[in-house]
């Protein structure tokens, strides 16, 4: 997963890139041509754009960017990556130095995920 | 009991690893006090009225003697405020108009959700208690927040004589699936599933945001009967019926549909109004007709990437197998000739000594094995809170559980201890030592036998304190006679509307208001948690404007008394509180409840 911060995210007006309100339904998109959808978390506790995410990625096929937004705070790096973002906007402030060992913490998940990790009973199978 | 793989052993660990790190975070000033908040909620650390206050998992209940050791220590070592903190904290207790027992240290709390409590652990050993923990395969993963919580079970769940089948792998599986879920970890609220494999519903999977009843089919399949929407709180609904029967491999994938939908659609604009049961209601059919959709889609689109393989579920069902018991008789034939024996020397045993008899009558339940039976330690007695363990008694129970149930026990909805796995000739010896620890009171299911939740005393949240009040009851209530007179009732306490004392579902309910400042509570009557005998899942009504703490034990006295003159015969006995309601209504009971309004209040806190 890609950590940049708020510096670093450039609002494009663009066609390719999408900005999506946390409450509506990705199903409803037209995603012709779209490279960048951004999604919003307006605080780090309200967890909808996680659903959105695996929708995305996993229910349309989406390939391109999915990038977390708003309130991203380190801890939950880890879950929107199983969710499907690729890209997570740090909010302003936070200090990234933490970031890589919480992805370097579980040697696995119960779940499969949105990016095609398998449960592991499935693996074990 | 589910024996925990490297896989497991190792996420726990690194799961204690990882509140540290956050923990270490926190104090150096890299996360807020707010964004701390969430997290360590979801390892079980509240910050209470004085101090933290810790929420220990015990999956569906299920505890070792060994897990229960820890306990003990976490108890006698870490449950151990600062001095000046535990001053301070009493003085202002003590300023609380109305009786005001000491505060208690060292102890552990059974919940009404299975899990343990402790009330005075430092935030500053909080890491040091959860590499504890884990060292015994147990934690603190969501056990708060607004994640899916401790799925509880049927305490008598694998030894139930009106069992269909099992539900612990199930709960299990349930267990795993739900653990760190990436998409479900910040839902628009809590989220409680129950679920139970027999035929009576003694895991109140009504007032369950999910309940599910394990059923068989006519062709004799397994599935679950799937209710959502249950719960208490300010808006008590109990759960509505979205599947008659799911093929159990489904359940992880029909869970995700549920929970998806709910984590979109929920409300997060009002915290009384964000739990499923809002959505529900306000959503009905529209709701139901999502989440088949979204299920559809989970297993047509997706993959059906949780679809439980039988080998899958073949391994975690080995795990609960019955125990190794060591029974004298070999073949079947013998082991029939040897229970009809140790129970005849148990009948023997019991006509000889009448509070033997009683605790057989009361405490002891019948077992799937007829060798066996399932014990009830009782938590409740004068001088402790309802559910409290010392440090000792938890020692001491370990090894009870150690010497006369296989290693393994249950934590109760109703807070106390099962030991699932008594041999029939070792009850009496059971019986003796339990007595000697306080843990034979034989009023399991009676009026004593309370459930409440920590209230005023400790949590942040409530508006009156429930102990005072158990502990009042408790006392009037001290002859055994009287009290098995009275018979079955479930008086449940709670010190707030959020009802973690289920007053909603009790026979006689209690709930703690504040008005003014001061402590007063509403009686409700005819509340049932949907076991047979208390009827239908659904709440109490309220009788009638508040009363004080000071009025509470004579209202209770009232309703009893009234309840002693209108019961009759019923099978052989007498009628039970909540039957003889049922069939008088509400009325009478009502009117001797506000009789026994008397304005000693005023006199009494002057």
């Amino acid at each position: 997963m890609k950590i940049i911060t708020a510096q670093e995210h450039q609002a494009v007006e663009s066609p390719a890139v999408i900005t999506l309100a946390n409450d509506v339904d990705p199903r409803t998109l037209d995603l012709n041509g779209v490279t960048r959808i951004d999604l919003q978390f307006p605080k780090f506790t309200d967890g909808r754009a996680y659903s959105q995410a695996f929708l995305l990625r996993r229910r349309l096929g989406f390939a391109g960017e999915l990038r977390a937004t708003g309130d991203v705070l380190i801890d939950q790096l880890v879950q929107m990556q199983r969710t499907g973002f690729d890209v997570a906007v740090l909010r302003e402030g936070v200090d990234a130095s933490a970031a890589q060992r919480q992805f370097d913490r579980f040697a696995g998940f119960y779940q499969g995920s949105a990016v095609g990790t398998q449960p592991p009973f499935a693996k074990a199978a | 009991m589910y024996q925990y793989t490297e896989f497991d052993k190792q996420f726990v660990r690194a799961r204690a690893a990882q509140h540290r790190d956050q923990l270490e975070r926190f104090q150096a000033g890299q996360l807020s006090a707010d964004e701390f908040k969430p997290l360590r909620l979801q390892n079980g650390w509240y910050v209470q009225r004085y101090a933290p206050m810790l929420r220990v998992a015990v999956p569906y209940g299920e505890i070792s003697a060994p897990q229960l050791k820890v306990l003990a220590r976490i108890a006698r070592e870490y449950d151990t405020p600062d001095p000046a903190l535990l001053a301070e904290a009493q003085a202002t207790q003590d300023k609380i108009a109305g009786l005001a027992p000491k505060l208690t240290t060292n102890y552990g709390h059974f919940t009404t959700r299975q899990n343990v409590q402790f009330n005075w652990i430092p935030l500053s050993k909080s890491a040091d208690v959860m590499d504890l923990l884990a060292s015994v395969n147990m934690h603190g993963i969501q056990t708060s927040g607004n994640c899916i919580r401790n799925t509880t079970t049927d305490e008598l769940a694998g030894v139930a004589v009106d069992e269909v089948v099992d539900p612990r792998p199930y709960a299990e599986l349930i267990r795993q699936w739900s653990t760190l879920h990436p998409e479900f970890a910040f839902l628009p609220r809590k989220f409680k599933i129950a679920i139970t494999g027999a035929r009576e519903d003694r895991a109140a999977i009504g007032w369950h945001d999910v309940g599910l009843q394990m059923v068989k089919n006519p062709a004799g399949d397994i599935g679950f009967k799937v209710l959502v929407g249950g719960g208490m709180g300010r808006t008590p609904v109990v759960g509505t019926v979205i599947r008659e029967f799911l093929p159990w491999n489904q359940i992880m994938n029909y869970l995700e549909a549920v929970i998806r939908v709910y984590n979109r659609w929920g409300r997060r604009d009002n915290l009384y109004k964000a739990r499923i049961k809002i959505l529900v209601k306000a959503e009905g059919q529209r709701y139901f007709d999502e989440v088949e959709a979204e299920y559809q889609a989970i297993v047509e689109h997706d993959g059906g990437l949780h679809t439980i393989p039988q080998a899958e579920f073949d391994r975690v069902a080995a795990c609960f197998v019955a125990p190794e018991l060591n029974l004298p008789a070999a073949t079947a034939e013998g082991a029939n000739e040897w229970a009809a024996k140790a129970e005849a020397d148990v009948s023997i045993e019991a006509a000889k000594t009448p509070a033997f008899a009683r605790w057989m009558t009361q405490n002891v339940k019948p077992h799937q094995n007829p060798a066996l039976r399932a014990v009830t330690l009782s938590f409740k007695r004068p001088g402790q809170a309802p559910g409290d363990a010392t440090a000792d008694q938890l020692d001491a129970s370990a090894a009870l559980v150690a010497k006369y149930s296989a290693g393994e026990a249950r934590v109760t909805h109703s807070q106390n201890l099962v030991l699932p796995w008594v041999r029939l000739d070792q009850l009496h010896a059971l019986w003796l030592e339990a007595k000697a620890l306080g843990l034979a009171q034989p009023n399991i299911g009676l009026l004593t036998d309370m459930i409440a939740c920590p209230g005023g005393d400790y949590c942040a949240l409530a508006n009156a304190r429930s102990l005072p009040l158990a502990a009042a009851i408790t006392e009037r209530y001290q002859d055994l006679d009287e009290l098995h007179d009275l018979g079955h009732i479930d008086f449940h306490i709670s010190g707030c509307i959020n009802s973690c004392g289920h007053h909603h579902s009790g026979h006689i309910g209690i709930l703690g208001v504040d008005k003014d400042g001061k402590e007063w509570y509403q009686v409700t009557l005819g509340g049932s948690d949907g076991k047979d005998l208390s009827g239908p899942t659904g709440p109490g009504k309220v009788v009638g404007p508040s009363f004080s703490s000071f009025e509470v034990p004579d209202v209770i006295e009232a309703i009893l008394d009234t309840y002693k003159a209108l019961r009759q015969p019923h099978q052989g006995r007498h009628e039970y509180f909540i039957e003889t309601l049922r069939r008088v209504g509400q009325d009478p009971f009502k009117a001797a409840a506000n009789a026994a309004r008397h304005a000693a209040v005023d006199a009494q806190t002057a």
